[in-house]
């Protein structure tokens, strides 16, 4: 079973949600997306600064074999992004949930919980997947 | 099973299925005056006959005297470089689908890469493209992927770059949002001036392209339309002639270390000059380059050495999940391929002249371009029309429309140049002229002769 922190929400394309401080997210792949593409060795992401809708790519993980976008769960302005994966790809790997965190965007309207999922919800939805 | 597709019977059946009277009203949509019609070829010879026919054929065209250049240029292909492009081992058009079972296609399209990368003193070259005016569209599309500190998808695009090649871009890329903003050029020196940039200073602009040398043959002034590009964030992509680069600075070191960015972020063109004869427009190639940075947004195969499990060297193709057997509509490129065989050829044409030889055919070029313009204008009614510093071609002003004038020297086996009045009709009666080291100063005196008496009848009478 894949490790899913009960402290963040998901989305059906494998991203999670952290929320921080003053409206602003914390936003990178989950542990079972970082298991399915296998070693990472490239990491695109997004510039700070700039403007990113709920569903939109804003950044690119690369494995040997594949690219897959990585969508913004959250519509707002890109405030950080972790620019450590620029030269270390394997963090996403090695620590998806921590070290491995992708880019923080400051939302300018309510986050519609609704289209984010529980940990219990994503587990279950990684079960059905699976079948 | 009998290998014979398409059989009458199977025509007709297929046909019937999707409602179509003949296969010709497949091709309704071509207008009539497009279609090749009727090639007046029996429709069976035997070989001895199709021999004879294509050989008359052949004869029919004579052996012109070309000075005409504008993309395509005639250099000398030493006789090697095809015999061994046409080897067994080699004769391939393409990149091997199971790629690594085939080192020796492999080795030498990254000995290629490494050589366009030397040429022009980039980090990254690919495998190749179909030539050089769709390198540029290629290129466009590059730049609004990599250029992150623009949305504008606006590219300034000087009409003194080949307007082929501008046409190309705009067809391949016009249709995917990039806008293209034309830049005039200075009508005394025939270059692009950056006075005509300055109202773009400060503006969200994708990229500038510079031809160097320019579809006129005028060099620009490289450095500092360089340095302006990236003052403004805005990338430069450079088209430039291979031969060229023998002489002239490479574009990785083009410009001042402006924002910290030396050098074109870009480089393209066409790799014709490069041991591909001019065979009616084509097969040629297309050649593309950049910085480390921006490899990912780099259309095309890459070839990259790398070591087996065994730590022995070997080649493979590398960064693919950029392409689109993988990566499907959001590839760097779903338009292009490689030159596998034109590439092959360019390879072993670099290989066998080496930077020494290269520059010789650079340095004749340039002499013979200079011999040509000064004895074409000391023809009454002929004079240079630009006033920069020029490569291997040049624009000449007639006093009169120049295609009557080409129509005559055509029909003494002189092809005289391009004439320029639908592309540039500001220019008056402009005129393209390009000289090789393929042209010896008896064909320069031909082609002077020619000129003056077509000019001046009466000369030619007396």
């Amino acid at each position: 079973m894949s490790n899913i922190p009960s402290d963040l929400r998901y989305t059906k394309s494998h991203e999670w949600v952290r929320a921080a401080q003053d409206g602003a997210v914390e936003i990178g792949i989950t542990e079972h997306a970082q298991s399915a593409l296998g070693d990472l060795v490239f990491v695109e992401v997004p510039e700070v600064g700039r403007a990113v809708k709920a569903g939109e790519a804003s950044a690119v993980v690369e494995s040997v074999k594949a690219a897959s976008d990585v969508y913004s769960p959250v519509s707002g302005k890109v405030i950080a992004s972790n620019a450590q994966l620029a030269t270390q790809p394997e963090l996403l790997n090695q620590d998806p949930y921590g070290a491995g965190w992708m880019f923080r965007v400051q939302t300018n309207a309510p986050i519609d919980a609704a289209a984010l999922m529980s940990a219990a919800d994503y587990a279950n939805y990684l079960a059905e997947e699976a079948k | 099973m009998a290998f014979i597709p398409h059989t009458p019977d199977d025509i007709a059946r297929m046909l019937e299925v999707i409602g179509v009277r003949s296969i010709d009203d497949l091709f309704d949509e071509i207008p009539g005056e497009l279609r090749a019609g009727v090639l007046g070829v029996p429709p069976a010879l035997s070989e001895m006959e199709v021999g004879r026919l294509l050989a008359d054929r052949a004869a029919s065209d004579g052996r012109p005297l070309n000075f005409i250049g504008a993309g395509a240029y005639e250099h000398h292909i030493p006789a090697p470089v095809w015999a061994i492009a046409t080897r067994g081992e080699f004769y391939s058009a393409y990149t091997p689908y199971q790629a690594e079972a085939s080192q020796g296609t492999l080795q030498l399209i990254y000995e290629y890469q490494s050589m366009i990368c030397a040429l022009t003193g980039m980090e990254a070259s690919n495998a190749s493209l179909y030539d050089g005016a769709s390198a540029l569209a290629e290129a466009c599309l590059m730049a609004v992927r990599a250029n992150r500190a623009a949305s504008s998808r606006r590219i300034l695009l000087p009409r003194a770059v080949n307007p082929t090649y501008a046409q190309v871009a705009k067809s391949i890329a016009g249709n995917q949002g990039i806008v293209f903003e034309a830049v005039d050029f200075d009508r005394a020196a025939g270059r692009t001036l950056l006075e005509s940039l300055q109202p773009y200073s400060g503006q969200d602009v994708t990229a500038l392209v510079i031809q160097q040398p320019n579809f006129f043959g005028s060099l620009e002034e490289i450095d500092a339309l360089t340095d302006w590009a990236h003052e403004n964030k805005i990338l430069l992509i450079a088209v430039v002639n291979p031969i060229s680069l023998a002489l002239l600075k490479a574009p990785g070191q083009w410009g001042t270390r402006t924002g910290g960015m030396q050098g074109a972020d870009i480089v393209c063109g066409e790799g014709q000059p490069l041991g591909v004869p001019l065979a009616g427009g084509g097969p040629y190639f297309g050649f593309m380059a950049t910085r480390m940075q921006y490899v990912r947004q780099m259309p095309g195969r890459i070839v990259g050495r790398t070591l087996d499990t065994e730590g022995r060297p070997g080649f493979s193709l590398t960064l693919q999940a950029r392409e689109q057997h993988i990566r499907r509509s959001k590839a760097t490129s779903n338009i292009c391929t490689n030159q596998g065989l034109m590439v092959t050829a360019a390879t072993i044409y670099m290989s066998l002249l080496g930077a020494a030889g290269l520059e010789r055919v650079a340095a004749a070029s340039l002499q013979r371009t200079a011999d040509l313009v000064a004895a074409l204008s000391r023809v009454p009614g002929v004079r240079p029309a630009f006033t920069a510093p020029r490569f291997h071609e040049a624009v000449l002003l007639l006093d009169r429309p120049v295609a009557p004038v080409l129509g005559a020297l055509a029909r003494s086996g002189i092809f005289g140049g391009l004439d320029l009045a639908d592309r540039y009709p500001e220019l008056g009666h402009a005129l393209l002229v390009c000289a090789t080291e393929t042209k010896l100063e008896a064909d320069i005196d031909a082609y002077s002769g020619a000129l003056a008496d077509v000019m001046n009848p009466s000369r030619a009478a007396a």
